[in-house]
């Protein structure tokens, strides 16, 4: 028996009805008149009526705000006839994290009652002439995700996680005599993601032994060698067929390009590159950054929510697991399109405006409870991605300089910190290497996770402490492939570990052995501690509410023993674990770029041709998403994400930590993708210089998301990618400092047709600033002052610019990218609401000529939109001393600059472009006009 | 000013708040030395509340704000601190509660903090039906009786981050009973309301005026570059110094209360 709560916000305060008519409306169902939504919490226990009432009144009632009702409830009467009225209620399926369910059982024993077991749910009230059909429709796309919820027409019953009898059964898989077909056949069957090569080298492995591996063994065998952890394709061997049709070997796609790279650059302020769980750099004196960008695609496409909240939660804890405090937080975000039509929806897939939905909220969720600021970032809409979207997470850290121990010893203990574990997220690290099917939620139910921020928030007031007073010997976060994958990394520290999974706290009883050892669960991290800390680092836990177990202890054996209650579930080498998986020999072909559509269209306008780039959903203003995040917690947030209604280049922040210097950091990001074919890397790092970082101090993360690396296609455009990204950051002196790459980003239909996604390429850039109170910002300042544009062709005009920003010369700057200098100019207007004048000015100097960027003909007008790399719209506002810096002489004595002028700020709010001083203008909008495209206000919100 | 004579502020913290540490930058930077204070250790009775001369409640989300924001920080404060709540505020020292503080404080009926009409105000969704980060102008309105914003004349302008800062009232006829008491002590003006609060309601009081909660946060003001006015600003002649509308002022005016009082 349950008692069952339902709390109803009074009508007017109801902001989640009313949202729901709207996008019930875009299910086409425009019968849905009006919408309440009520709060559902299902209580057993054994509380008396009045305990009950107790209960309602001190922890749920709040009278300004709601209604509460014990008991079934019953229609309210709002005037329409009964057949109009519609009850629909949704809640999680077992095992399904629920932090709020957990709260009410906390604060019930706060209260002093009986113990007891809930189940929340949510009952939405659907006032309309709706049918069966349509209700069905509502349900399934907009109320319920069936991945981790279920739902009812009319009342629904709460499901509990019952205590099931515990089966810790363990069994024996015989490998000895399968031919490849059936190694395949297995893997495919156990989801191990394991090439028949692969499982022909385990087989060996225990045909040596003399023995069949257990499960446990099995599936420690798959994570640790998924591509998601060892990240196979970027080191196999690779035959490339190049342009020239001649076959070039690449020994290792990482350590040939990205690595290499880092190597040549050798700056000496890189701390750690692609050793750690993220790479680091130093700040100032005492301070290191570390930044780390992970991906999470697949558990976002099958639940936005839970695969993005999880998704930033791991990236949180990667920069935990060096040890640092975890301050700024990036997404980039790439979605179908938002206005597809539905009987566009591949089978099985959400909808792109929900999955768009999901992955916000998910991510506003986490980055606002762990308190830290989601600063930049990038959102793209392709057709492409409608089946896979991408969701990239970063997060930068601080720490004191050397303050990251990473020495596990024998004889230390190993301990799990945070949260239970649970059944939730089995599989994950091997079905996010995969393709994802139509049915795919049905074969992986349990790869999806919710996260707790909560838990993990305490977490990491426990790290920071306990790595100030130096009590672990090696931390490690717990992400895909859970403990097996995390207590497997620290054991090569000291050469071996022994754990016992008994001891392992779980959420529920029931799992079985491989699944506590496998188990995706989230907020949990791993330490080595001495024993003799031990007592100290579990009070600490204990002041922050955090459970701490000890499940094992590092060893110096070579080998890996994992035990169930005494028996041993699996012993392995670390050597075979770690040297055991054959190399992957792939072929890789070149195929040439595809072509961009022109710019402007046949027959449009130069005026028309902006205003509808600048309202394109890729360039439009993000304000709808960036206003969710709290960008502005820990009060360190220089130059905001925003610039008035204008799109800011980076991000700058300055750290808490450092109150006694105005140093600070930039980030940026860039997106390049098969389709757009422009310099992610270029582009990152222009974000950062036009904020005002130094060029010599930035290092830039790849984040590879390509699709099928077994086609030589595929792989062709990723080798091409890896090496037009090593091409340019050479040329930008800029290292790599960590990667992670996404492969199998691909859907598989009904028709067994696999549909790759665009190769897309994310370069996250980090740059030191050296006074954040001269960060220069995108909008325009101040009518009368001078627009050049600055077209870096080496080096030292980085470094040129950068001068000129510290010296207070630039009062704004903007890097040019999609939409060329036409769209970055009408930016800069409409983030300041100041007019600009541009025109062309015949220039005697041939070289300037040849970078001259307003055409002399309306021939050329496609110059005004191209999306030049390297070149900064700039307002100068010291043009004598701006003049020093930029103007040189030449060999032949004759003044040159790499600043061409283009036009000046007016206090006008109008944008106007003319060919010469004597044309009427090209372009001729008040930056109202321009402002509604960005915004997509009016005439252009449907686009 | 030596450091014993500064006041000593106490920075309460709940499982999930996370702008304690902006709070603590404000304070110091006001003139108030400060702690965080995890409730546990208030509970365990390893320090007192009557140990502090200022009390804040900051942002974050206590608790994952479940059974919505600022609950269960409320309940802690019922459960456990009932009565050494009580006595800190009849002694008249100054309490603030921003953001998570502030619904945690109207949640646990100290704000409005009507004996004879308990649970008169609530926090809810904003309108929009979206969290909101943004930076607004607030006005103090010269009539409260609150301390904390007592002679403010110029406006302040910070950021709010919130999804549940609709402040709402159970009766119509209580904005009546708040602006005679005095206890509106800030609003959203320049038509910067965020959220659908009632009356631009950005900021109530106690009736006695030395409970204050609000939504937005002026923590995070209490620098010029911190604002998006400075960089707009900074090039123009004609402005030098300070952008104006520091957060910081609000702090100040709540410790020169204290000192006035002689309670510290």
């Amino acid at each position: 028996m349950h008692s069952r709560i339902a709390l109803t916000p009074y009508t007017e305060l109801d902001v989640r009805g009313e949202s729901l008519v709207q996008s019930a409306q875009t299910l086409g169902i425009g019968s849905l008149r009006s919408a309440h939504v009520s709060d559902l919490y299902f209580v057993r226990g054994a509380l008396s009526p009045q305990q009950l009432a107790d209960l309602c009144d001190r922890v749920l009632a709040d009278p300004a705000a709601h209604a509460v009702t014990v008991g079934l409830s019953s229609a309210r009467s709002v005037g329409y006839a009964a057949h109009y009225l519609h009850g629909v209620e949704v809640a999680f399926l077992l095992g399904v994290m629920d932090p709020l369910a957990l709260q009410l059982e906390r604060a019930a024993l706060q209260l002093g009652l009986p113990a007891i077991e809930v189940a929340t749910g949510t009952r939405y009230e659907l006032f309309g002439d709706l049918s069966t059909a349509q209700l069905l429709l509502l349900a399934e796309r907009l109320l319920c995700n069936t991945t981790i919820q279920r739902y009812a027409l009319g009342s629904i019953e709460p499901l509990f996680n019952v205590s099931e009898r515990s089966t810790t059964r363990v069994e024996a898989v015989r490998l000895s005599g399968l031919d490849e077909a059936a190694l395949a056949a297995l893997s495919k069957t156990r989801l191990l993601s394991l090439s028949a090569d692969e499982m022909r080298a385990i087989q060996t492995e225990f045909d040596r032994l003399q023995r069949a591996p257990t499960d446990v063994e099995l599936e420690t065998l798959a994570q640790t060698w998924s591509e998601h952890c060892v990240h196979k394709t970027f080191k196999a061997l690779i035959e490339y067929t190049n342009e020239q049709g001649q076959v070039e070997i690449i020994d290792g796609l990482l350590a040939s390009t990205i690595r290499k790279a880092t190597e040549t650059i050798a700056a000496p302020w890189v701390r750690s590159a692609f050793v750690d769980n993220a790479g680091i750099i130093a700040f100032d004196d005492k301070w290191d950054l570390s930044f780390k960008v992970e991906t999470h695609n697949h558990p976002s496409a099958l639940e936005p929510f839970g695969g993005a909240n999880t998704g930033v939660g791991g990236v949180i804890r990667d920069i935990m697991g060096v040890s640092a405090r975890p301050i700024a937080v990036t997404d980039v975000l790439c979605f179908g399109p938002q206005n597809l039509s539905f009987d566009q929806l591949p089978a099985g897939t959400l909808h792109p405006r929900r999955v768009k939905e999901g992955v916000v909220a998910g991510i506003q969720d986490y980055g606002n409870k762990l308190g830290l600021p989601t600063v930049a970032g990038a959102v793209y809409y392709d057709p492409g991605y409608t089946a896979n979207p991408l969701v990239f997470a970063g997060c930068v850290g601080i720490a004191p300089r050397d303050s990251h121990p990473t020495g596990a010893q024998n004889g230390d203990y190993v301990i799990v910190i945070g949260g239970r574990t649970g059944r939730d997220g089995l599989h994950g690290a091997t079905f996010s290497s995969d393709a994802l099917a139509h049915n795919i939620s049905q074969i992986v139910g349990t790869a999806v996770q919710i996260g707790n921020p909560i838990t993990q928030k305490d977490v990491m007031e426990v790290v920071i402490r306990a790595r100030d007073a130096k009590l672990y010997t090696a931390i490690t976060d717990c992400g895909a492939g859970g403990l097996s994958s995390a207590v497997g990394e620290m054991a090569y520290q000291s050469n071996g570990v022994e754990v016992e999974l008994a001891l392992v706290r779980l959420k529920y009883v029931g799992l079985q052995p491989w699944e506590i050892w496998l188990s995706e669960a989230q907020e949990r991290m791993v330490l080595a501690v001495n024993p003799a800390q031990w007592a100290a680092f579990q009070a600490l836990c204990n002041d922050w509410d955090v459970e701490a177990t000890r499940i094992g202890t590092f060893t110096d054996t070579g080998r890996l023993i994992v035990r169930y209650a005494g028996d041993v579930v699996a012993d392995l080498s670390l050597a075979f674990m770690k040297n055991g998986l054959p190399r992957l020999h792939l072929k890789a072909q070149w195929t040439p770029d595809s072509t961009l559509p022109a710019l402007p269209a046949e027959g449009e306008s130069p005026a028309d041709c902006l205003l509808r780039l600048l309202s394109d959903p890729n360039n439009a203003s993000k304000e709808d998403i960036i206003r969710r995040y709290d960008h502005e917690v820990r009060g360190g947030t220089v130059i905001k994400p925003m610039t008035g209604s204008g799109p800011s280049d980076g991000t700058v922040i300055k750290p808490l930590e450092t109150p006694e210097h105005n140093m600070g950091f930039v980030l940026a990001v860039g997106v390049g993708s098969d389709l757009t074919r422009n310099d992610p890397v270029c582009e990152a790092i222009n974000n950062v210089i036009a904020a005002g970082a130094d060029p010599n101090r930035i290092a830039v993360l790849d984040n590879f998301c390509w699709g099928d690396p077994r086609d030589p296609v595929q792989l062709g455009t990723l080798v091409t990618a890896a090496q037009r990204a090593v091409e340019s950051a050479q040329f930008h002196k800029t290292p790599f400092i960590s990667g992670k790459d996404s492969l199998n980003n691909m859907y598989v239909g009904l028709d067994g047709v696999r549909h790759n996604i665009p190769g897309t390429l994310v370069i996250s850039a980090i740059g030191i600033i050296p006074d954040v109170t001269r960060a220069v910002t995108m909008s325009l300042k101040r009518p009368g002052n001078k627009l050049y544009v600055v077209e870096a062709l080496s080096f030292g005009d980085y470094e040129a610019l950068h001068m000129a920003m510290q010296q207070n010369l630039i009062a704004a700057c903007h890097d040019v990218s999609d939409g060329g200098i036409a769209a970055a100019v009408a930016e800069m207007c409409i983030a300041a609401e100041l007019g600009a004048r541009i025109v062309r000015t015949p220039l005697e100097d041939s070289l300037a000529n040849e970078i001259q960027p307003i055409p002399a003909s309306i021939a050329d007008a496609d110059r005004l939109f191209d999306p030049m790399s390297d070149r900064f719209i700039i307002e100068v506002s010291d043009e004598v001393q701006f003049k020093r810096i930029f103007e040189t002489a030449d060999d032949d004595g004759k003044t040159v600059s790499m600043a061409i002028c283009i036009g000046e700020v007016v206090t006008e709010p109008r944008f106007t472009l003319a060919l010469s001083a004597d044309q009427a203008p090209l372009i001729d909008l008040p930056v109202s006009e321009l402002t509604a495209a960005f915004t997509r206000q009016g005439k252009y919100s449907a686009a | 000013m030596t450091t014993s004579s500064k006041p000593l502020a106490f920075i309460l913290h709940a499982s999930g708040t996370n702008r304690d540490h902006d709070a603590v930058q404000a304070l110091e930077l006001a003139g108030a030395r400060t702690e965080i204070i995890h409730l546990n250790r208030l509970r365990r009775g390893e320090r007192t509340l009557d140990e502090a001369q200022l009390l804040l409640l900051p942002g974050g989300f206590s608790y994952g704000d479940a059974l919505g924001a600022g609950r269960l920080m409320a309940l802690d404060l019922q459960t456990y601190f009932a009565e050494a709540l009580r006595a800190f505020v009849a002694s008249g020292k100054p309490v603030i509660g921003i953001c998570n503080g502030f619904q945690a404080l109207v949640k646990a009926d100290l704000l409005p903090g009507w004996g004879d009409a308990p649970r008169a105000a609530s926090l809810v969704n904003n309108q929009t039906g979206r969290f909101e980060c943004r930076w607004v102008t607030l006005a103090a309105d010269p009539n409260s009786v609150c301390v904390w914003t007592r002679g403010l004349r110029q406006p302040i302008r910070c950021p709010v981050a919130h999804g549940e800062g609709r402040f709402v009232l159970r009766e119509p006829v209580y904005l009546e009973r708040l602006r005679a008491c005095g206890q509106i002590a800030l609003t959203y003006s320049d038509g910067s309301n965020p959220n659908g609060s009632v009356a631009d309601i950005a900021g109530v009081c106690n009736p006695e005026g030395n409970v204050l909660g609000l939504m937005p946060h002026p923590e995070n003001h209490i620098y010029d570059w911190q604002s998006p006015a400075y960089h707009q600003d900074r090039y123009r002649a004609e402005t030098t110094g300070r952008t104006g509308g520091l957060g910081l002022a609000l702090f100040e005016t709540g410790l020169a209360y204290l000192k006035e009082k002689g309670l510290c």
